[in-house]
């Protein structure tokens, strides 16, 4: 199987490893059994994703396109974030095998479970906005 | 710490050794005689084929009219299973014992046959990685045609008591087979002593090249031929030898089997070592007996990181290992060994086999046993899984 070099950069140095302490919103999805949970922690200013930090248990695939989402949406608005699709993420990391671009559904839906949790936080339905999140099939 | 490259998965795969590919070359460009040519180059082919088959047997206690040259262990596998399928079923048996840990050459070959009217019954594992010949025993019926336990498990190492069942299935007159493939070469291996009816072994496992097998037919059991054409192997595998695999085979056999107490002496330690080691890390378990285990082998399950994670940052360290991680199988499901042996799904990702061979030293154990805690520690602050654990939260 074969990892692009942008893939291993991403998994060998990945970004925005870690937590926030006071996220506005943090996400999680994925379950050990199947093998990857990513968990991801947003902090927010005015609509705006000041930062995102994230921890995975998972493949190589799974910490990268972790990482790789988190970059995608720093310092963009929500509604650009809420605009991620797993491809945007596939094609900035030159591509996945075949078998692993369940990894970069699950890094879309993190992004949107976090941001779901924002909203709920808000006291504002998340549903209409962020739409339902997609856990991995068993 | 300086960066070293160490090969820990020798049960994947071995390097051709010097001795078996100086012994090869002499067949691709002199002695490249077709085996069943008259002249003498082909009579020099065909004396090469016959030598390598006489040491073939000699390593396994057979005669060399019951050493059969494949292209590969699951190749054997196939053939002993299928073969015997349908040689029984011509007297109304129809129904194999297996275990529900053999490697995928055994259990998809199986799987295949419950689709053509064959019943399967698997037989289970203890938690230590081992089958009861009792539970073998309890299995065989009247109509069943063939047993097939594996000599030792690829993943975990475990050797089974093949003697105990080898007895059991001479008694009660069922045909025996094993797969021996991660077995050859580093336990002593007798098939007529043991009363093995079926054997299957690889090169590629023992520093021959990849691409050559063999299976041990006992004298009196007559397989249906596997390739029809001519007359190679006693016609019943048709197909001109791959002299040059064959050759390189028996110098191979030969070397791994003769001095197997010695190796052992110095590889156990070094892998116990790596165990004991591994196992100071909280939350570590070793998989698969202790005692009763291949030489080189150790499974060590991590909790709270994922296999393919593991494998990728000991590759950037320049170790090369294996794991029974879903994801280097490209499914969502952990290893059927692991799972076998009663490991939650979660505890499976999260394991690492190395198996190493004599040439693994002492230094190299060290720095194995420096590499793996920082690796271990770093994939575990970045997980959430493990997050959850410390704080003794449920992760499932």
């Amino acid at each position: 199987m074969m990892y692009s070099e942008k893939v291993l950069d991403h998994f060998s140095n990945p970004r925005n490893v870690g937590e926030i302490e006071d996220a506005d919103g943090v996400g999680e999805i994925g379950n050990a059994k199947c093998g990857d949970i990513m968990k991801m922690y947003l902090k927010i200013d005015n609509g705006i994703i000041t930062d995102a930090k994230f921890k995975t248990f998972g493949c190589g695939a799974a910490v990268a396109t972790s990482s790789m989402a988190t970059e995608l949406i720093k310092g963009k608005s929500i509604d650009d974030a809420l605009k991620l699709t797993n491809q945007a993420v596939v094609e900035a990391l030159d591509g996945l095998p075949a078998v692993k671009i369940h990894c970069s559904v699950l890094a879309e839906q993190a992004v949107r479970s976090a941001l779901s949790d924002y909203y709920t936080r808000q006291g504002i339905d998340p549903l209409p906005i962020v739409g339902e999140i997609h856990e991995p099939e068993e | 710490m300086e960066k070293r490259f160490i090969y820990a998965d020798n049960a994947a795969t071995t390097a051709v050794s010097e001795e078996v590919l100086n012994a090869m070359l002499p067949y691709f460009r002199e002695a490249y005689g077709n085996a069943s040519s008259i002249y003498k180059l082909g009579r020099d082919a065909q004396k090469a084929v016959e030598e390598a088959r006489e040491k073939v047997a000699a390593a396994l206690g057979a005669d060399p009219k019951e050493i059969f040259f494949t292209s590969c262990g699951s190749e054997s596998d196939n053939w002993a299973i299928k073969g015997t399928a349908e040689l029984m079923a011509k007297r109304g048996k129809k129904h194999i014992i297996t275990s529900v840990f053999e490697h995928h050459a055994v259990l998809h070959t199986c799987e295949y046959l419950e689709k053509h009217g064959f019943e399967v019954t698997y037989v289970p594992v203890s938690d230590k990685g081992l089958i009861d010949p009792e539970d073998v025993r309890k299995a065989i019926r009247d109509d069943t045609a063939l047993v097939t336990i594996m000599y030792a498990n690829n993943e975990i190492g475990t050797i089974q008591p093949i003697d105990e069942i080898a007895a059991i299935c001479k008694e009660k007159k069922v045909i025996f087979h094993t797969d021996a493939v991660q077995a050859v070469g580093h336990v002593d291996i007798d098939v007529h002593k043991q009363g093995i009816d079926m054997l299957s072994l690889s090169g590629h496992k023992i520093h021959a090249q990849k691409g050559i097998g063999a299976l041990y037919i006992r004298k009196g059991i007559t397989l249906p031929n596997l390739i029809h054409g001519g007359g190679q192997e006693r016609a019943k595998r048709a197909g001109t030898e791959n002299v040059p695999a064959i050759v390189g085979l028996g110098v191979a056999i030969e070397a791994a089997t003769k001095n197997i107490a010695e190796r052992n002496a110095v590889i156990i330690p070094r892998r116990n070592r790596l165990i004991d080691g591994m196992l100071k890390l909280p939350y570590t378990r070793l998989n698969g007996d202790r005692e009763k285990r291949l030489p080189g082998n150790l499974n060590i399950s991590f909790e709270g990181i994922e296999g393919e994670s593991l494998l990728l940052m000991l590759d950037m360290n320049g170790i090369c290992g294996s794991s029974g991680s879903a994801c280097t199988s490209g499914s969502l499901d952990p290893s059927h060994v692991l799972l076998s042996i009663g490991l939650k799904h979660e505890i499976a990702h999260g394991s690492l086999r190395l198996s190493i061979e004599d040439d693994v030293t002492d230094e190299d154990v060290d720095y194995i046993l420096e590499v793996i805690p920082k690796v271990v520690e770093r994939l575990r602050s970045m997980s959430p899984v493990w997050e959850k654990m410390m704080k003794g939260e449920k992760y499932q």
